[in-house]
């Protein structure tokens, strides 16, 4: 598949593609048990240089533990961590050319903000006028600078995140990894903090490993996404690949909003697939080919905002269905509806509200028509 | 208006108060009066205040009480420290269980069953092997074995709230582990281990029937020598050195008390500017 | 840009630290410290073990290895010599044996002992009970003030605490005497016309008691309520109870660990509790501790004392493991 991302697309080379690509940290088989589970179960993942990668996974699914394996504050029962080609078995955390940016911050209460940075360089033993122009320089990179004097608990959520990322790049570290890092932070200062986040890391071309929870922060800020379940890597890909492409029905429900339907394989072509669905009432068209052969159960998934609803039925013969408009979620920039259908399923179908405080194009009980394009329909095996 | 409930609490917490203090402020009244009779006032004087550093035996008590105090305190947080440290911080070791029940028994146990084994432990261990001799040695020991306790609770209950991301943070920045606990655990953490000392140093100062039982005929403790005297009745002379000591004690805890209130009002003003 | 190196960067890290660390570093070059580490290493001494075992070794030796002596010698038999014990008991087999149990069997048939330890276990029933009557209310109080009177009212109960506590039950032979304060006021006042003589009874045992335990009833009691939740009782009310019933309902369940804790810190000390009756008590009060330290320092039976405080141990083994478990709890909780 050769997907052009166009959020991307200004980061122009792809390593991931080349097969010549040497990757710059490589996990191979890692497993972690602790006494009475295994919280990572045999993860194999090459990250390039200068990538923003993303663990991304709910709680439990051993995203923290691959984390704080290549931070070094755990060790792999199994398997072992590479980084620029050095094994990192046996390098103790403080040896170890990463640093971290916590979750909570970890700021050294009783340093203040200079204090605190200048700290890892202090560790390396570097000349004092050295430490002292690099603090300077990256106090004013991340805009700190007027609080250099401030102690942590004097700063605001989002000063204290500068400061945490400041102290873990002053070392010039070959990977930083970020544990949640804009968890702590209330919405509107997430979003901003993005993007200054992407600045910054394209600035100083560090490769940045993050773990989250948060979907829209992967997909936002992330170069490749892992989408992590029960300690196992179950997709690898783009934000793009693993929105539109997600290749188990556990992506697609994750990540973002999905309608999920069983169906039955009729007819198998390389470029095309016809899907009978009980629950859509008739056949499905999609025109990709799978892997199953006909007659096997699969799910089809299409999302809400790649379905049409109109009051007339559409022309064509597949991809088409009727139900009762059951809800309306007016959310402001868009609205939800939740249709249901003559099976009784429902259908979500996510419409932009282009025109201020214009007629919904649908009212409540009314019955419309649902239709999507062959080409935004996924077929799941799994 | 106060409501009923509230009156009842504050008569209650009045009663309370006065119970608390009219002791303490009939001794010290008592100990500018003039004669000997303690409970009869006969006039204001202050000839027992200036009586009292003539007093030597009294005087070398106190400073001998004093210096196993200072001891006492400063061995007991070094031990009392590790113990907070192991309890906080490794919930598995074998022979956890006995550990916790040995740190925490000695805030309960009565003080005749401490001293009585104790002395029993120093009496073997000097016909063993000659020492160690029952005096200023043998108190501090005890006294360190059942202050530990104090301390290692203090420094158990600060830990709990301790974020251990900020020692995994400064490790991750280069530290070695042992640096990490001098610079970083340590500093935090040092409001808990002055107050493990000053409250070490007090229980040191203050013990009567463990210095008792273990110390030897040389060795007298201000306790000791208080309690012999208090024994054959009230003294004018010891509520002078009570007054002393309330004295100290009160100055110690105001200024403790309005340093406390200072830094909880500048973090609170920092609130509201930062 | 550069800036001038700062004041930062010479603060904070102790110069101590810094030596022991360069030395550290520095003999790292020769082969018999690099060894010595290594074998540490190897025999699994490291920085955890060697916290923990510091103070273990020390409790078990100053704390453990005392309380087998005491049981030790409750066995023996006493001399006249110096120590005043010997263990022919164990030397002549089972016949003697017999005879170290009989002391047990003696203190339990001895209405001496057996009249000490209920008086005992019952002078410090009633003075836990009454040290929580005050107690409570007190806590409940200060827990309930506004923040800026709250660690005032706190040091102002810990304070008696800091002063000398043989000074504090010593201020009560001034005031119950028969010629002291509180004779004299309630005299003064016409509300006696005689006397009344309460130093040398049970109350004035009691007083000093509550007096000198105060504040270990009040501190956990006010820990457990400050903790809590308010909006659990404006809940309640808003659910229709009265404030006394919501405060039987609400507050006093959810500070009964503070309760038990604050009573078992006076209960259990309570009971081997021997200055107090001493100085306050009467010749016929009997309390364990002052029979303890009679059989020890003036009878010199060491062994009958030793049997003495083993039996104290076995009474107090419940609330002692009942304390732990209590303290155990809150300090999981707290995290």
């Amino acid at each position: 598949m050769a997907i052009v991302d166009p959020a991307r697309a200004r980061r122009a080379p792809e390593p991931w593609n080349d097969p010549a690509a040497i990757p710059y940290v490589r996990i191979e088989n890692v497993v972690k048990r602790f006494s009475d589970f295994s919280a990572v179960n045999d993860i194999s993942l090459n990250i390039y240089r200068g990538e923003l990668f993303a663990l991304l996974g709910g709680s439990g699914s051993g995203k923290t533990t691959l984390l704080r394996m290549l931070a070094g504050f755990e060790t792999p029962s199994e398997g072992r961590i590479l980084i620029d080609g050095v094994d990192m078995a046996g390098v103790p955390p403080y040896d170890r050319p990463v640093n971290m940016m916590f979750q909570s911050y970890a700021l050294f209460p009783h340093m203040n903000v200079e204090q605190n940075i200048a700290f890892g360089l202090k560790q390396d033993g570097l000349p004092k006028p050295q430490i002292a122009e690099r603090v300077g320089a990256i106090l004013d990179m991340v805009q700190m600078s007027q609080f250099a004097k401030r102690k942590p608990h004097q700063l605001s959520g989002g000063q204290r995140q500068r400061v945490a990322l400041a102290r873990a790049l002053v070392k010039q570290p070959k990977l930083l990894l970020l544990d949640e890092p804009l968890a702590a932070l209330d919405k509107k200062l997430r979003e901003q903090t993005q993007f200054e986040l992407m600045t910054i890391q394209e600035k100083v071309g560090i490769t940045f490993v993050m773990v989250t929870h948060d979907q829209e922060e992967a997909m936002t800020m992330a170069s490749r996404i892992a989408v992590m379940d029960r300690g196992e890597i179950v997709q690898v890909g783009t934000p793009n690949e693993i929105y539109e492409y997600p290749n188990s029905r556990f992506v697609a429900d994750f990540i973002g909003s999905v309608n999920m339907y069983e169906g039955r394989l009729v007819e198998d072509e390389s470029d095309h697939v016809v899907i009978d669905s009980p629950a859509l009432g008739g056949t499905v068209y999609v025109d990709h080919g799978v892997s199953a052969a006909p007659g096997a159960n699969v799910w089809l998934a299409i999302r809400p905002e790649k379905i049409k609803v109109s009051r007339t039925r559409p022309a064509g013969t597949h991809n088409i269905t009727r139900g009762k408009v059951r809800d309306i979620g007016y959310l402001g920039d868009v609205s939800n509806y939740y249709v249901t259908l003559q099976s009784g399923e429902t259908m979500e179908a996510t419409l932009p509200n282009l025109v201020r405080l214009a007629e919904p194009a649908v009212l409540w009980d009314e019955e419309v028509w649902l239709s999507w394009e062959a080409e935004n329909a996924i077929v799941l095996t799994s | 208006m106060l409501d009923r409930r509230s009156r009842l609490v504050l008569t209650a917490m009045a009663f309370a108060f006065a119970f608390l203090y009219i002791p303490i402020v009939s001794v010290i009244v008592y100990s500018f009066n003039e004669s000997r009779l303690v409970t009869v006032w006969s006039g204001f004087s202050l000839k027992w205040w200036r009586e009292l550093p003539q007093n030597t035996a009294m005087v070398s008590a106190a400073l001998l009480s004093l210096k196993i105090a200072f001891v006492t305190a400063t061995v007991a947080v070094v031990l009392g420290t590790f113990a907070g440290v192991a309890l906080a911080r490794y919930k598995r070791f074998r022979g956890r269980t006995l550990f916790t029940g040995l740190i925490t028994a000695p805030l309960v146990m009565p003080e005749v069953i401490m001293g009585i084994s104790l002395l029993l432990l120093f009496v073997m261990l000097e016909r063993l092997t000659g020492w160690p001799e029952r005096g200023f040695t043998t108190v501090a020991i005890a006294h360190v074995t059942f202050t530990m306790a104090y301390v290692a609770v203090i420094v158990q209950s600060r830990l709990v709230t301790f974020d251990y991301a900020l020692e995994e943070a400064a490790q991750d920045l280069g530290a070695r582990p042992a640096k990490v606990f001098f610079v970083i655990t340590l500093p935090i953490i040092a409001p808990a281990l002055v107050s493990g000392w000053l409250l070490a140093f007090t229980l040191s100062l203050d013990d009567l029937v463990i210095a008792q039982f273990v110390t030897g005929p040389a060795d007298t403790t201000l306790p000791i020598l208080v309690y012999s005297s208090v024994r054959r009745g009230v003294s004018p002379e010891i509520n002078v050195l009570a007054s002393i000591i309330v004295g100290i004690v009160t100055i110690g805890i105001i200024i403790a008390t309005l340093l406390l209130q200072r830094r909880e009002r500048i973090r609170r003003r920092e609130a509201w500017t930062g | 840009m550069a800036r001038p190196a700062r004041a930062y960067l010479s603060g904070e890290e102790s110069r101590v630290v810094g030596f022991a660390e360069g030395l550290h570093l520095r003999l790292l070059q020769f082969a018999p410290y690099r060894g010595t580490i290594a074998l540490g290493r190897r025999v699994g001494i490291t920085g955890a073990r060697f916290v923990i075992a510091i103070p273990y070794v020390w409790l078990l030796l100053f704390f453990l290895t005392p309380f087998l002596i005491v049981l030790a010698i409750s066995f023996a038999t006493p001399t006249e010599m110096v120590p005043p014990f010997s263990f022919t008991a164990f030397a002549d087999g089972a016949i003697n044996l017999a005879e170290a149990v009989g002391k047990y069997l003696f203190l339990f048939s001895d209405s001496l002992y057996v009249s000490a330890y209920l008086s005992s276990l019952r002078i410090a029933a009633i003075s836990t009970v009454l040290t929580l009557l005050i107690g409570y209310p007190l806590a409940y109080g200060i827990a309930r003030t506004s923040d800026r009177w709250r660690v005032p009212l706190l040091m102002l109960v810990i304070l008696p605490f800091w002063t000398s506590f043989l000074i504090r039950i010593y201020a009560w032979i001034g005031i119950l005497g028969e010629t002291g304060l509180l004779n004299q006021v309630l005299q003064g006042i016409g509300l006696l016309d005689r006397p009344l003589s309460l130093l040398g009874t049970e109350w004035a045992i009691f007083f000093g008691i509550v007096y000198a335990y105060l504040p270990f009833m009040v501190l956990p009691l006010y820990a457990t309520l400050e903790k809590m939740d308010l909006s659990l009782l404006e809940a309640a009310s808003d659910l229709g109870a009265r404030p006394f019933r919501a405060f039987l309902t609400v507050t006093l369940p959810l500070s009964l660990p503070g309760v038990l804790a604050g009573c078992m810190l006076v209960f259990i000390p309570a009971v081997g509790e021997f200055v107090i009756p001493d100085l306050l008590g009467g010749s016929e009060t009997l309390m364990i501790g002052k029979v303890l330290s009679d059989e020890f320092f003036l009878n010199r039976d060491w062994p009958l004392a030793s049997a003495v405080a083993v039996t104290m141990l076995v009474i107090l083994v419940l609330p002692i493991v009942l304390f732990q478990r209590l303290r155990a709890r809150q300090a999981e909780g707290e995290g």
